[in-house]
């Protein structure tokens, strides 16, 4: 990292905690890939190596929620479908994040329609917002710059006291 | 052998002397429209012919007339349903139609006749409330099974009716 060409002896550093947490969380999110629809897409697109989202050590899509901390909702969000991905963003543990890919998650898009939820932050909470239909896989990297921005400013014990989300149970799902 | 389309119209005249057919064409293609309760007899002997053989059934869907003046049938009927089959063997597509009426809103099914026509009978249901009589499975497609409209009739808002469809808790 070039950093231990410039520590001699020991190499002891000091710093906080909080600081130390965050810089890890940041640089290790996994993402949830919840591919929908046509979103879908682009995200594979940001791992391949041209845009390679291994840079900022996100390469690993977890296909279990149970090993993520960023959903990536990318696709258009159906009412019947809602309840899948409060299903599965109920599964990740504690602290998680939430990106809006796309016109269709974020507002419901060009579907102004009965069927289609318009904006899942009507049952997610969103982190960040990304604009376009589709975005292009550097906008989802800047989206995830912007969510590793957010991670950097958390303080290490801020999730601790966070209460389990309930357990929702719909017969119909 | 003759035209499929002259075959097909002095077929069905021979066979069901008793039922009024019209018949229309629009580029080339032939519309039969008919009572809705030989639908089944009429489907399964457009199958069964050796000289017709439509042994694909392409699709199945219905028609909101919501507040259609001049009818063709001179009945007030405010659903048509549409069968769209296709004979493989000798190349020809073929329209099917018979008027369902609001009160009542039922035609026989045709998934008797071909196995495909068990879920496309199944949208339609879902989207127009057309009850579909002796189908095996008539439950909904799209929408949630709780869901109490009938999303592409033409009294139904786009943008749906609010509550109706329940998102879960933030």
């Amino acid at each position: 990292m070039g950093l231990e060409a410039k520590l001699t002896h020991d190499g002891i550093i000091t710093s906080t905690i909080d600081a130390v947490v965050a810089w890890s969380r940041k640089n290790s999110v996994w993402p949830m890939p919840m591919g929908i629809s046509c979103c879908a897409i682009e995200m594979m697109a940001a791992g391949d190596p041209k845009y390679d989202i291994a840079r900022f050590g996100s390469e690993v899509m977890r296909f279990t929620p149970r090993q993520c901390d960023l959903m990536i909702v990318a696709g258009t969000v159906t009412y019947k479908m809602a309840h899948v991905v409060k299903k599965i963003y109920d599964q990740m543990p504690d602290p998680k994040w939430v990106i809006a890919m796309g016109a269709c998650t974020s507002s419901g898009g060009m579907y102004r329609s009965y069927n289609v939820v318009q904006g899942i932050d009507q049952f997610l909470p969103v982190d960040v917002y990304l604009a376009g239909c589709p975005p292009r896989p550097e906008n989802l990297l800047n989206a995830l710059m912007q969510i590793q921005e957010k991670i950097g400013r958390t303080k290490a014990r801020e999730f601790q006291d966070k209460k389990l989300p309930g357990i929702a149970v719909n017969q119909n799902n | 052998m003759a035209p499929l389309k002259e075959l097909i119209t002095q077929k069905l005249k021979d066979k069901f002397g008793s039922v009024n057919f019209e018949f229309s064409e629009f580029r080339d293609e032939l519309t039969i429209l008919f009572d809705k309760k030989n639908v089944v007899e009429v489907c399964r002997f457009l199958k069964d012919d050796d000289d017709l053989q439509f042994k694909l059934c392409e699709d199945v869907t219905a028609i909101d007339w919501a507040q259609r003046k001049n009818l063709p049938t001179g009945q007030a009927a405010r659903f048509t349903v549409v069968y769209h089959i296709y004979s493989i063997k000798y190349g020809f597509r073929l329209a099917l139609k018979a008027d369902v009426d609001q009160s009542g809103c039922s035609i026989d099914s045709v998934s008797s006749v071909w196995k495909t026509a068990d879920w496309e009978e199944r949208e339609t249901y879902d989207m127009y409330g057309i009850i579909f009589n002796n189908h095996p499975d008539l439950r909904r497609m799209y929408m949630p099974e709780d869901f109490e409209y009938y999303p592409l009739r033409k009294d139904f808002p786009l943008m749906g009716i609010p509550g109706s469809i329940t998102l879960p808790a933030k």
